[in-house]
């Protein structure tokens, strides 16, 4: 039987997986606009999204997008274009595929080893404060004092007895 | 469980290093000519960064290190830079007056469309060698940081001068003779 934890870190695996390699819902692939298409690809010379850029580059770069989208090509055959001309670095994001596939998953296993960790770490931290309280029942729920304090209150006590 | 702890540990720190280390090694490769041009000017003569480029017209790939034993004068250039069209006539009869002393000239136009490029090539009517760098993935290697830039290489393989902006007549002739006298 697979224990809830380890349930819960499976179903977020695969949550996850899913995010990365399904497209978003409202991506236009059959029809794609001018406006989708810039804010998907960067600016080669100005490392920035070609929406925001108005360099001689990123003008031509709109134009050769407006004609190829007149001519009725989808979104991938564009940006493939794109990326024959200027190389992968044109896209805003790394392809899900190939070596560049790990873009998308590294940060997904980091997070799932961060969570690994702290819930680790968090075992280990809880463990810690409740043996103490289980191995002697004379501390009744309350955390041990200091050897040395717990002498002087002896001592006060016993003053105050006497 | 305390060893699987510090095996953890010691794996996340591992991880951390390693892509610390991968993008060190990115930005130093890509920043690799950063210091060429001030090499250039201390009249140290650095070794011109390898160059293997497919040729515009798509025959072949051309080779810096296959052109060895000539001058070289290597212009990068984009079609869409209005400067690199000042230059163009320039350039292209410098190349008519001096290919037959032993001296090559080779285009590089990088960041550009192809397409674009060969329209260029034949509106100025350039006919020397042209490369095509789409990525533009030579730059960083040559310190090339706009268009156009040209540098100077010498019948060894070293550089002995750069031009940053548009060529003037003088300044070719002078980094030319520059580039046949070093032995």
């Amino acid at each position: 039987m697979i224990r809830p934890p380890r349930l819960l870190l499976l179903l977020a695996a695969v949550v996850a997986l899913l995010v990365v390699l399904v497209p978003p819902a409202g991506a236009n692939e059959q029809h794609p606009t001018l406006a989708e298409i810039e804010n998907e690809v960067y600016c080669p010379i100005c490392h920035e999204p070609l929406a925001a850029s108005s360099s001689p580059i990123a003008q031509r770069m709109r134009a050769f997008i407006r004609q190829r989208i007149g001519v009725g090509q989808t979104k991938s055959q564009i940006e493939d274009a794109l990326v024959r001309e200027f190389g992968e670095g044109v896209l805003a994001a790394p392809p899900k595929r190939g070596f560049n596939l790990l873009a998308w998953l590294l940060p997904l296993f980091g997070l799932g080893f961060a969570t690994v960790i702290v819930f680790v770490l968090a075992r280990g931290w809880l463990r810690s404060r409740a043996e103490p309280a289980a191995t002697d029942p004379a501390s009744n729920g309350r955390a041990p004092l200091d050897p040395e304090i717990e002498r002087r209150l002896d001592e006060e006590l016993a003053r105050f007895d006497g | 469980m305390r060893r699987g702890k510090v095996l953890l540990q010691a794996a996340a720190v591992a991880v951390v290093a390693l892509l610390l280390a991968l993008l060190g090694w990115q930005v130093a490769q890509k920043n690799s000519g950063a210091d060429l041009a001030s090499q250039i000017k201390a009249g140290k003569g650095p070794t011109a960064p390898a160059l293997v480029l497919k040729r515009l017209d798509g025959d072949g790939s051309v080779s810096l290190a296959s052109l060895r034993g000539k001058a070289v004068v290597v212009n990068f250039w984009a079609s869409w830079c209005g400067p690199c069209k000042d230059e163009a006539h320039r350039l292209e009869a410098a190349w008519q007056r001096f290919r037959s002393r032993g001296v090559v000239f080779l285009g590089v136009d990088a960041q550009d469309f192809s397409s674009d490029a060969r329209t260029f090539v034949g509106r100025y009517g350039v006919t020397y060698p042209i490369v095509h760098d789409g990525p533009g993935s030579t730059l960083g290697h040559w310190g090339v940081t706009g268009f156009p830039e040209t540098f100077f290489v010498d019948r060894r393989g070293r550089l002995v001068a750069k031009v940053t902006g548009p060529v003037k007549d003088g300044e070719l002739e002078q980094n030319l003779a520059l580039a046949l006298q070093a032995t």
